[in-house]
């Protein structure tokens, strides 16, 4: 394995989350009854031409100023040719030799901790193009079904250059992606229904070879899970090969979740002939300047943007910065909280958001947007800790009190339970006195050298305190008095 | 009436001489009585038609008639039709009933009140120039019931000839409506490229296809074509301009009219009869003030070959939705699904659409498609410069719109090569997306010949103009063939 280098690029396919399809007015909702939501174009019947949906251009060139790529002035429809019965027209409307994007580039965060490091992948094209319907092969008693709701359903297809070298980057970048996707608001990103897939081009080659080794295309992988799999059995399977005296033959495969396998469609000489040529029936599609400039104007904060901005502005690491821009519901909530809580305040805010919420809603297996603690209601709670009004162990408790739903507020939370901390030094001295005088034995072990003795000694002041004096101020008094 | 003018018809229907209930049933019993010998409909319907034309009848008792309300007309059968079984003439459509409207059908129809006849026969999937390749059978010329009417809009041509309908459409991709104009006597127009929505047309090669107006004389084909036209935002070839009224011109004297005779046209290939005729029509026009100038269309040799790959090639795409899975024609049986296909088209399709089929994948596959289809694109532009640089020196294009008058039924049904070449004149004109048209200019052996006036993009008002004059000068498209009835 170790004198091997592993090269992928993949394809996505994401649905572009436009309420009509490409080049027809039907709805592109999932769900409905099969074939009720296709209409004379999307049949295909006699005589019905396309029309662009501009909002799947818009999308386009969304993405592409979001990767920092080139939007082309003038791209080009061509039609794919295949026979196939989800494939209404007998080809796909898609886009070959001119793009609507090219070029750019998606930064990575690839592992965490120390192994942690940053990835640039470059990004090759995405184009536009039109999704078939489906094919169903289940009781139609030895028949199949066709319905045809998805047939013309707008996607744009993502290509990376070959530039990830492990599964971990192969599923950092679809991670990137789909994060991306999301955020400008061009693809639900749900991968259960489609709407995000990936095909993963594996090779392996020795390492210090300078040429690929022959690609193997590994179709249509919907999770995360599936992408990292599939890969490792395929390396795996590649070099077995390889070192069994065996040379790798251009193919498309599938992978079996069930089995974890893959396993060869077609080789490369079944390939389809697709006989591409622009399609008459539309014309070239012109993107001027102005259009740019308005898709820009509605473009949000970037991913990027916004993690240079928390580092910069904000003070946060790297780490914290790209874990609070991995989506934009994160990064919202984090920003919220921020502003109740005090740009100062901005460490702890995303110590709270990545640590505890994030603990929380995991165990419960909620999504930030349904967090029953608002980012006010955080923020509310990590201006009390700066404040002193509380310790950061007695905020946990006001936290899950929240999180339960028992008050509306930090304060009226604190107020209530009388979580207030003690901060009054002759309250504290009072309490460090009592127990110094109680704990003789502690003392004197203390004064014995044992380091220990001192930190019983803190637990028996808190605990006198109710937890409620302010720990800083307990350690002083007590180093003092005992210094003393 | 069967001899009316579209303008004649309006006036007797405003006039309340006659009902447009009165005159379908007219041109309905004309049908029933001569269509089984020309076989140029291939699908009448007396209720449908009746009902339309009673509605066209309260249309103008309530004073909201347009201009040809209540005028009855035929319909190539490549337009779709809503309830109307529409069959491009393939057996691959002859169960399929449209569940929609052609965007010319809609505009002609529910929008100007024009009563449909029927569904006119023509070469299957417009891809022919004598109808004989119609799975529907063959359609008789009326001037002489041996021989062709011409194609694809042979049935149309037919049908207007006969008078078995006042006026048609017809649709051009290579020559279909100026061809069977010209073999039948008739005047015929293809506008230019983008001006007639092609929604709802059958496609046969989308970046040539164009509809257009086939009737008794220019001043019919203006008021016709002014029901057709206009930006259709479901087509995205459409071309959005301003309404224009195209018969606003027709009246205009032909003073320093430039014509310009392209030598490539005037050369070797066309019988000399036909065109002893062009040439007096020509000479004609002097008359009437126009000069003759002599321009070249250097390229125009490589129409026949550009066009036999670019049209191939779009229609072999354009043709792969007639798979037999969702409607139309289905093998009656196939074991798995290549064979489903395979028998389907191999049943639903006839000879002449398979060869195009087979030619168009082949110039689009890889490895050939740069020496194929991008080399005919290529041609193609050059031809379009040679007509804007030929438009330089002149104002309309004139020349035969056909080697010869109408040829024997099977003549030519054995040699593709024989019947491509008898769109020599007018498929350069698709590949420019220029308007043409066909007219009526003389007869040889007691059959038409065609004169055929090329004019710049969007002058379709002034060809009409310059063929409605000669039209009063003379009385070529006057003429109706003997002993029909």
């Amino acid at each position: 394995m170790n004198q091997w280098e592993v090269v992928i690029g993949i394809e996505t396919h994401a649905q572009l989350a436009t309420v009509s399809k490409i080049f027809s007015g039907a709805s592109t909702a999932f769900g409905a009854e099969p074939n009720t939501q296709a209409c004379a174009v999307d049949l295909a019947l006699p005589g019905v031409l396309p029309v662009l949906n501009k909002k799947a251009v818009d999308c386009a060139i969304r993405f592409g100023l979001a990767i920092g790529a080139e939007v082309a002035r003038k791209s080009i429809f061509a039609r794919k040719n295949y026979f196939y019965p989800d494939l209404p027209k007998g080809y796909q409307i898609s886009q070959m030799d001119l793009p609507v994007v090219v070029g750019g580039n998606l930064t990575l965060q690839v592992g965490s901790g120390d192994k942690a490091y940053e990835k640039v992948v470059r990004l090759t094209r995405a184009h536009l193009e039109e999704d078939a319907g489906k094919s169903l092969h289940e009781d139609f008693h030895g028949k199949s079904g066709i319905d045809l709701n998805r047939a013309g359903t707008p996607l744009l297809e993502i290509v990376s250059e070959p530039d990830m070298r492990s599964s971990d980057e192969a599923v950092a970048y679809a991670k990137a992606l789909h994060g991306l996707v999301r955020w400008i608001g061009i693809c639900d990103g749900n991968m259960q229904e489609g709407s995000f897939r990936c095909d993963a081009n594996v090779s392996v080659r020795p390492k210090g070879q300078a040429e690929f080794g022959t690609r193997r295309e590994i179709k249509n992988l919907n999770s995360f899970r599936f992408l990292k799999e599939a890969i490792d059995f395929e390396v795996q399977w590649q070099i077995n090969e390889i070192e069994e005296g065996r040379k790798i033959q251009q193919a498309t495969v599938l992978f079996d979740p069930d089995t974890g396998e893959t396993r060869s469609m077609r080789s490369k000489e079944d390939a389809h002939d697709y006989r591409y040529f622009p399609d008459p029936d539309l014309l070239p599609l012109v993107i001027g300047g102005d259009w740019i400039e308005r898709v820009k104007g509605e473009l949000p904060e970037l991913p990027d943007q916004k993690r240079e901005r928390f580092m910069t502005v904000l003070g946060l690491s790297p780490y914290d910065a790209g874990t609070l821009t991995a989506s934009q519901e994160i990064a919202a909530y984090f920003e919220a909280t921020v502003v109740v809580a005090g740009q100062s305040n901005a460490k702890p805010c995303a110590n709270w958001v990545m640590v505890d919420l994030a603990a929380r809603l995991n165990k419960e297996g909620k999504d930030i947007a349904e967090s029953p603690v608002s980012a006010q209601q955080l923020g509310g709670l990590i201006q009390r800790i700066a404040d002193n009004t509380i310790s950061n162990n007695i905020a946990k408790k006001v936290f899950e009190t929240l999180w339960n739903g028992e008050g509306a507020t930090a304060d009226e939370v604190i107020d209530k339970q009388g979580l207030k901390q003690i901060t009054d030094t002759g309250a504290i001295e009072a309490l460090v006195d009592d127990v110094l005088a109680a704990n003789a034995a502690n003392v004197a072990e203390f004064k014995a050298g044992k380091e220990k003795a001192f930190n019983a000694l803190v637990g028996q002041v808190m605990k006198a305190a109710k937890g409620k004096a302010n720990p800083q101020q307990v350690n002083d008094l007590l180093k003092k008095k005992l210094a003393g | 009436m069967i001899n009316k003018s579209l303008k004649e018809l309006a006036q007797a229907l405003a006039a309340k001489q006659i009902s447009s209930v009165e005159l379908s049933t007219l041109f309905l019993d004309r049908i029933e009585r001569l269509n089984p010998d020309i076989n140029a409909f291939v699908t009448v319907d007396r209720e449908k038609t009746l009902a339309m034309a009673r509605a066209a009848d309260a249309r103008i008792a309530a004073g909201t008639a347009g201009p040809l309300t209540g005028i009855p007309v035929a319909q190539k059968d490549i337009f779709c039709a809503e309830g109307w079984t529409t069959t491009c003439g393939s057996k691959m459509l002859a169960n399929f009933v449209s569940p929609y409207d052609a965007t010319v059908i809609r505009k002609m129809h529910s929008e100007a009140g024009m009563v449909s006849l029927g569904k006119t026969n023509m070469d299957e999937f417009a891809m022919g120039s004598s109808n004989e390749t119609s799975y529907f059978g063959q359609v008789r010329n009326p001037w002489d019931r041996t021989r062709v009417p011409g194609g694809s809009s042979g049935g149309s041509a037919a049908a207007v000839a006969a008078r078995l309908a006042p006026a048609a459409t017809g649709t051009d991709t290579g020559g279909s409506i100026r061809q069977p104009a010209a073999l039948c006597n008739l005047t015929g127009l293809k506008p230019t490229y983008g001006v007639v929505s092609r929604y709802g047309m059958i496609a046969f090669a989308s970046s040539l296809d164009q509809g257009g107006p086939m009737a008794a004389s220019a001043e019919d084909c203006a008021l016709l074509l002014n029901t057709m036209v206009g930006f259709d935002e479901r087509d995205s070839t459409s071309l959005n301009r301003p309404v224009e009224d195209y018969a606003r011109d027709l009246d205009k004297p032909l003073n320093g009219l430039r014509i310009g005779l392209p030598k490539e046209f005037f050369g070797e290939g066309c019988d000399a009869e036909v065109m002893a005729a062009v040439r007096a029509a020509i000479a004609e026009y002097e008359k009437l003030g126009a000069s003759c100038v002599e321009v070249s269309l250097p390229n125009s040799h490589l129409s026949v070959p550009a066009y036999y790959v670019i049209a191939p090639a779009e229609a072999s795409s354009n043709l792969s939705r007639f798979d037999g899975v969702r409607y139309g024609y289905r093998a009656p049986e196939y074991g798995n699904l290549d064979d489903m296909y395979m028998k389907t088209r191999a049943q639903g399709f006839g000879a002449e659409v398979k060869r195009r089929i087979l030619i168009g994948a082949y110039v689009l596959s890889h490895g050939y498609y740069d020496a194929y289809y991008l080399q005919a694109q290529r041609i193609r532009r050059l031809i379009a410069n040679d007509f804007v640089e030929a438009f330089k020196s002149c104002d309309v294009i004139m020349g035969p719109t056909s080697p010869s008058t109408a040829f024997k039924l099977g003549e030519k049904a054995a040699d593709p090569v024989q019947m491509y070449l008898s769109d020599i004149y007018t498929i350069a004109v698709n590949l420019a997306g220029l308007p043409g048209m066909s007219i009526p200019c003389g007869f040889v052996g007691g059959l038409p010949v065609g004169l055929q006036l090329v004019g710049n993009y969007f002058a379709e008002s002034q060809l009409l103009n310059v063929a409605h004059r000669y039209q009063q000068a003379t009385d070529w498209h006057a003429r109706r063939p003997g002993a029909i009835d």
